[in-house]
């Protein structure tokens, strides 16, 4: 069987392999949420290894591809403006605009930054009082946290030339736009666990509820998806639609309050577009009022941007799950990692990046692949 | 981005008013905003996205998905990529 000696435990690998086969009697279509989940699944083969009935449908949940092409437009020209600092996640760097992308404008000049931590930018803006330090704030609720923090020490330390892109979204809505899309075929769901580690697993409940979904919070080690996949599988089976924790190491059901705290007190819900989705209502987060200072949409003025998506890109329906990358007549040929068409290529939590990365250039059926 | 790191806390300190902690990821020594886990101390060990310890991990745990991350390159990825690229700027 391939690739099953490389995990961390393989006999419990293989078992739990095995317990999956056992349980299975139907199709199913399983949903992970998260890129990183995504990548381990990519990487390890376990969509290869599962029971053909089993299919894994990758989600929008990589926050470098879902960010909408308005908004990388608009860092692009803040970035090129001669006084600005623009600091970034580095992932962010190759993802394309509408003509090019954050490289492209650092190598003409432009003096944009790589950071770990969006407090490294608060301290550029620090040390570089003449200059117009921006963050790029984008992410899912997992990076929001930091963001909302420094938004909060620029605040506190009065700095008056900090300010930062804000482009966040959020999982729940994302998982009510998937059930309530007329080609849905997601039967149910691992959820993304750093998300849940921040928010607490409560605000799944109602959707659970509300469209008789399974929802598993899940964890992004090989094992932590076989469990999870196992739970949804035993629930589908069984008829039943419950959430359930298979992450408990590092979620609890509140979640992280202090961050929740920090985050209300900086943020407030809006809607939000999805690159390749569209506009989802009220599933991102944008500066409060008693932030606006801070926000640089505002404060560069750069509302009129033109868009121009790539006529051959097909991440949209790769990101709703309506195609697999492998199937993208552009994929590993005019579109690679180092000239990617879509957001979904550049991000290592990309499924494009991911299938390229683990050389799946061609669709499993067709070679065969024992299971 | 997403994919936390776990990692163990070394020192705590005061950076302008917000508690920061050095934090230890396999032999890679970071400075991260422990704001988020007030109750953390040192010894304890925490999953850290972009620089922000977000919530608690028990030492077993901590260590076999350090000890996995490390074996698949992952943990170089995270922590080092970024600092590689501000050097080739």
């Amino acid at each position: 069987m391939k690739y099953l000696d490389e995990y961390r435990d393989p006999d419990l690998a293989q078992r739990l392999f095995a317990e999956i086969r056992r349980i299975t009697t139907r199709p199913w279509a399983i949903m992970e949420v998260c890129g990183g989940q995504t990548h381990s699944i990519i990487r390890n083969g376990i969509d290869q290894l599962l029971p053909e009935a089993i299919e894994l449908i990758h989600g929008p949940g990589c926050p470098v591809c879902v960010t909408p092409l308005e908004i990388i437009d608009k860092a692009l020209a803040i970035a090129s403006r001669p006084n600005v600092i623009f600091c970034s996640f580095g992932d962010m760097l190759r993802v394309p605009g509408s003509a090019k992308d954050l490289f492209r404008v650092k190598s003409e000049g432009g003096d944009v930054r790589v950071v770990y931590s969006p407090l490294d930018a608060v301290r550029l803006a620090q040390q570089h009082p003449d200059r117009e330090v921006v963050f790029f704030g984008i992410g899912f609720e997992t990076t929001a946290p930091a963001n909302a923090m420094a938004v909060l020490q620029a605040h506190r330390l009065g700095l008056r030339n900090f300010s930062m892109l804000v482009s966040h979204v959020l999982v729940p809505p994302a998982i009510s736009a998937i059930m309530e899309s007329p080609t849905n075929r997601v039967q149910g769901f691992l959820a993304a666990g750093h998300v849940c580690s921040v928010m607490g697993t409560w605000q799944y409940r109602p959707l659970v509820e509300r469209y008789h979904v399974p929802i598993v919070v899940t964890g992004f080690e090989p094992l932590d998806v076989l469990e999870g996949i196992r739970r949804v599988v035993l629930q589908l089976e069984a008829g039943r639609a419950e959430l359930d924790n298979a992450y408990e190491r590092a979620v609890r059901p509140e979640g992280n309050v202090a961050a929740q705290q920090v985050l209300s007190e900086v943020f407030e819900v809006t809607d939000r577009a999805w690159r390749g989705i569209g506009v989802i209502p009220q599933s991102g987060w944008r500066l409060r009022n008693a932030y606006r200072a801070y926000d640089a949409e505002a404060r560069f003025a750069v509302g009129d941007i033109q868009t121009r998506e790539s006529p051959i890109c097909r991440s949209g329906e790769v990101l709703q799950g309506m195609l697999k990358p492998n199937q993208c007549p552009a994929f590993g040929k005019e579109c690679t990692p180092r000239t990617p068409l879509g957001a979904t290529m550049v991000s290592s939590e990309g499924a494009c990046a991911a299938y390229y990365q683990y050389g799946r250039f061609i669709k499993a059926e067709e070679v065969g692949v024992a299971r | 981005m997403c994919l936390g790191i776990p990692g163990q806390v070394k020192e705590i300190y005061d950076m302008n008013g917000i508690r920061m902690g050095k934090v230890d990821f396999n032999g890679i020594v970071k400075d991260v905003c422990l704001a988020y886990l007030p109750d953390i101390t040192v010894g304890d060990y925490t999953i850290v996205h972009v620089g922000f310890a977000i919530t608690r991990l028990d030492e077993q745990s901590a260590l076999e998905t350090l000890a996995l991350f490390q074996s698949i390159g992952l943990l170089d990825e995270e922590l080092r990529s970024n600092a590689a690229e501000e050097e080739a700027a």
